[in-house]
């Protein structure tokens, strides 16, 4: 048997997984891994300027592909710096392979310099998590890493590699195959429960589909749309489950949720049958608890059993995949009579649309709209925040197009980087990030990234100065109590300032320069004809990233909301 | 609010008790006893956790259990026939010469061992279910406050043969 390198054993297993890129930070205990790297042609190594935005990196990589995203990186704070990325990753069931380098074994425990225990530090936020204490036991621990990520309801998943491991020479055999007793992901789907779904389905007079993001996890888009069209239930997703069916379908009502719409929320509250599926029920979704779906008999479809009945007590619960039941129930469903029903839900989409006609001039719903008309084929991230909210509500999506945001953790500083990884994923679709000015900033290193990659990334940073959506909040709530959340800020201010006008000081940093600095574009939008201009000059670009900063209105709000603790049926609809 | 039982098959390896552990106090769950040893495979532990929750709480519980990797089988025991044992040690100090008779009486009653002795303490030894061994320690407590020292190693619990096969 043939002798190499746990490092050159690495390699040989990314390349068997099919890995083809990867995105790495080197550093003391990854040397060696590195190494192993150099000089070979089949991953290429995506490095960029901090381990946080890597991870998301990944992550958009293997949200947009439906790969497993790579993540390379050092110990001690290399390790730590992926924390957030893996919980992001982690929360939105995002695959994904993060092997860090470890300080080796006969000094671990002895607060090496750069020793952590990343193993533990991220037990509770990924899906599994392993140190590799034996060089024989490195291919296995691979193998069973990118079937566990991928697998089930996916996630991240750990490897830590002492460095004495990384250079033990061993067995060059890579397994091809897992058996991992304590893993067993379910694959298919109990019919039973499945019928009797479909019974009660039948017999509904108010009936809607419920829509997370395990619909489009599990490639379920084109199954679910004939489902519907199938039965004529009209359909209702999440923030994650938007575009599980295209957004311009008839049958589509909207998203439901804390700023879902009337139409949405209302049918939610007044449904009689809620067939969900791929959903988690989040306290961002269902309101006040008690009042959620009150009348409706409810059917829950999900690959984690853990996820059904935790928050919301169902009537028929399902475990399985969303695309082999959505399949299967193809063969057992018909056209149900919804046409009352669907005349309704329609009287309250035109009532109650949602717009910023509020807010004349250049508005958010505006910039939204114009990457809707101009870039139909887009792969769009947004940041956290009222960036993320307004294009989850005005970004229409259908075909190739996706939307990639942090749903579950909400991790601001997540858009720049998940676009990077996004377009080195799908060269040929455009891609968009929409951040705010607090999101961008929490990793504006990697417009290095994206220049050294030649990518043309488009950003929209839209700026109102503010961390608009905790701002809101203390505006709606904490009676415009602004603390800490106004980004021109300087010392000198006023602390009870309640009123800000054109006196601020100046918006720092200058976020035009800055992307120039780099070596992108840069342009600055402060009026609503100069949009398509705008993004029309960032699509022409082929080897450089775009910075389009658009001066909003400070105070624009997302609007409707369920304030904490209301029913869904209690919106205020202008905020 | 209602006593629970749980028995795990889990790996052998470095990590998955943390795991488990870290579950309970990570996702507020309140345990109240675990124990760990290995079985006649060494590749596998099992686990015997005992938990006060109610049942929408102790199905996630296992639910959440189930889905770990490393954790290979979760029963529940709650309402299973079961035997169940639980180690108790208890040392009363301080006693006079008729206090060790009385101890020594109580040892008697309950079929508690009486392990060491000493001029002035005894060490007891019982091996009962944790209701009993709380009966114990209830009953020494009344006339032993403050001179106690006890020391539990939490319950091990297997299924009992069924009928059919005895």
């Amino acid at each position: 048997m043939n002798q190499i390198k746990g490092t050159d054993l690495l390699v040989k297993a990314l390349k068997e997984e099919g890995v083809d890129l990867l995105f790495g930070y080197p550093g003391g205990q990854a040397i060696d891994l590195f190494n192993s790297l150099y000089g070979q042609n089949d991953i290429e190594v995506v490095l960029p300027r901090h381990e946080q935005a890597l991870v998301h990196a990944a992550d958009g990589y293997a949200r947009s592909t439906g790969k497993v995203g790579v993540c390379m990186v050092t110990s001690g704070p290399g390790a730590t710096n992926l924390v957030t990325g893996i919980a992001t990753a982690n929360y939105d069931s995002v695959p994904l392979v993060c092997i860090t380098g470890q300080v080796p074994t006969n000094l671990i425990g002895n607060d090496a310099f750069q020793e952590v225990d990343i193993v533990g530090i991220t037990r509770s936020i990924c899906k599994h998590s392993v140190t590799v204490r034996d060089r024989e036991d490195l291919g296995r621990i691979i193998k069973e890493a990118f079937y566990i990520a991928r697998t089930g309801k996916p996630g991240p998943v750990v490897i830590d590699i002492p460095k004495d491991i990384q250079q033990a020479y061993g067995s060059d055999e890579y397994p091809s195959q897992v058996n991992i007793r304590s893993y067993k992901p379910s694959t298919g789907v109990h019919e039973g429960q499945l019928k009797k779904a479909v019974k009660i389905l039948n017999a509904s007079k108010r009936p809607v589909f419920l829509l997370g993001g395990g619909v489009k996890i599990a490639h379920a888009q084109e199954a679910m749309t004939k489902l519907a069209q199938q039965t004529q239930v009209p359909v209702i997703t999440t923030i994650m489950g938007k575009g599980a069916i295209p957004t311009d379908h008839p049958l589509y009502v909207g998203n439901i949720g804390i700023h879902g719409n009337y139409a949405s929320n209302t049918a939610i509250s007044q449904c009689d049958v809620l067939f969900s599926i791929g959903t988690r029920f989040n306290d961002r979704i269902t309101g006040k608890i008690s009042e959620f779906a009150k009348n409706a008999s409810i059917i829950h479809i999900d690959i984690d059993t853990a996820s059904i009945s935790r928050n919301i007590v169902v009537d028929i619960p399902i475990v399985a995949d969303a695309n082999v039941a959505i399949t299967k129930m193809l063969e057992y469903t018909k056209p149900l009579d919804t046409k009352d029903w669907l005349a309704s839900i329609q009287t309250w989409k035109d009532s109650y649309p949602i717009q910023m006609n509020r807010y004349p001039g250049l508005n958010p719903e505006k910039i939204i709209c114009q990457i809707n008309d101009m870039f139909p084929d887009a792969i769009v991230s947004t940041d956290v925040g009222q960036n993320q909210l307004w294009a989850t509500q005005f970004l229409s999506l259908s075909g190739k197009k996706q939307l990639l945001t942090s749903g579950g953790l909400g991790t601001m500083g997540y858009g720049l980087p998940a676009a990077i990884g996004a377009k080195l994923g799908n060269p040929s679709q455009p891609v968009i990030a929409i951040s705010g000015d607090g999101g961008f900033q929490m990793n504006l290193q990697e417009l290095a990234t994206a220049i050294c990659m030649e990518l043309p990334v488009i950003i929209c940073i839209l700026n109102n100065s503010w961390l608009g959506n905790v701002r809101q909040w203390q505006e709606m709530f904490f009676d415009k109590r602004y603390s800490a959340t106004c980004l021109r800020y300087r010392r000198g201010c006023i602390h009870d300032c309640k009123n800000p006008d054109k006196c601020c000081p100046p918006y720092t940093p200058d976020f035009v320069k800055l992307a120039e600095s780099y070596g992108a574009l840069g342009i600055r939008v402060e009026r609503e004809e100069d949009l398509k201009a705008a993004f029309a000059a960032a699509g022409k670009e082929t080897k450089r990233p775009t910075v389009i900063e658009f001066l909003i209105d400070p105070e624009a709000n997302v609007s409707p909301m369920v304030p904490t603790g209301k029913p869904l049926s209690e919106m205020v609809m202008d905020c | 609010m209602k006593k629970r039982w749980i028995s795990l098959f889990v790996e052998n390896e470095v990590g998955v008790l943390a795991k488990i552990a870290g579950l309970f106090s990570g996702k507020s769950y309140n345990l109240q006893s675990l124990t760990v040893g290995e079985t006649e495979d060494p590749t596998v532990s099992r686990m015997t956790i005992s938990l006060i929750g109610d049942d929408v709480t102790f199905e996630q519980i296992k639910k959440q259990l189930n889905r770990s990797v490393g954790i290979i089988k979760v029963i529940d025991f709650t309402d299973t026939p079961i035997h169940m044992k639980e180690i108790l040690f208890i040392k009363v100090k301080g006693c006079s010469h008729v206090e060790k008779e009385e101890v020594f009486r109580i040892a008697q009653v309950f079929g508690i061992q009486v392990t060491d002795y000493g001029k002035n303490s005894i060490l007891l030894e019982s091996t009962q279910t944790e209701n009993r061994n709380n009966d114990v320690i209830h009953l020494l407590n009344q006339s032993f406050s403050g001179r106690l020292e006890v020391v539990r190693g939490g319950s091990v619990a297997v299924e009992a043969i069924s009928i059919q096969e005895r």
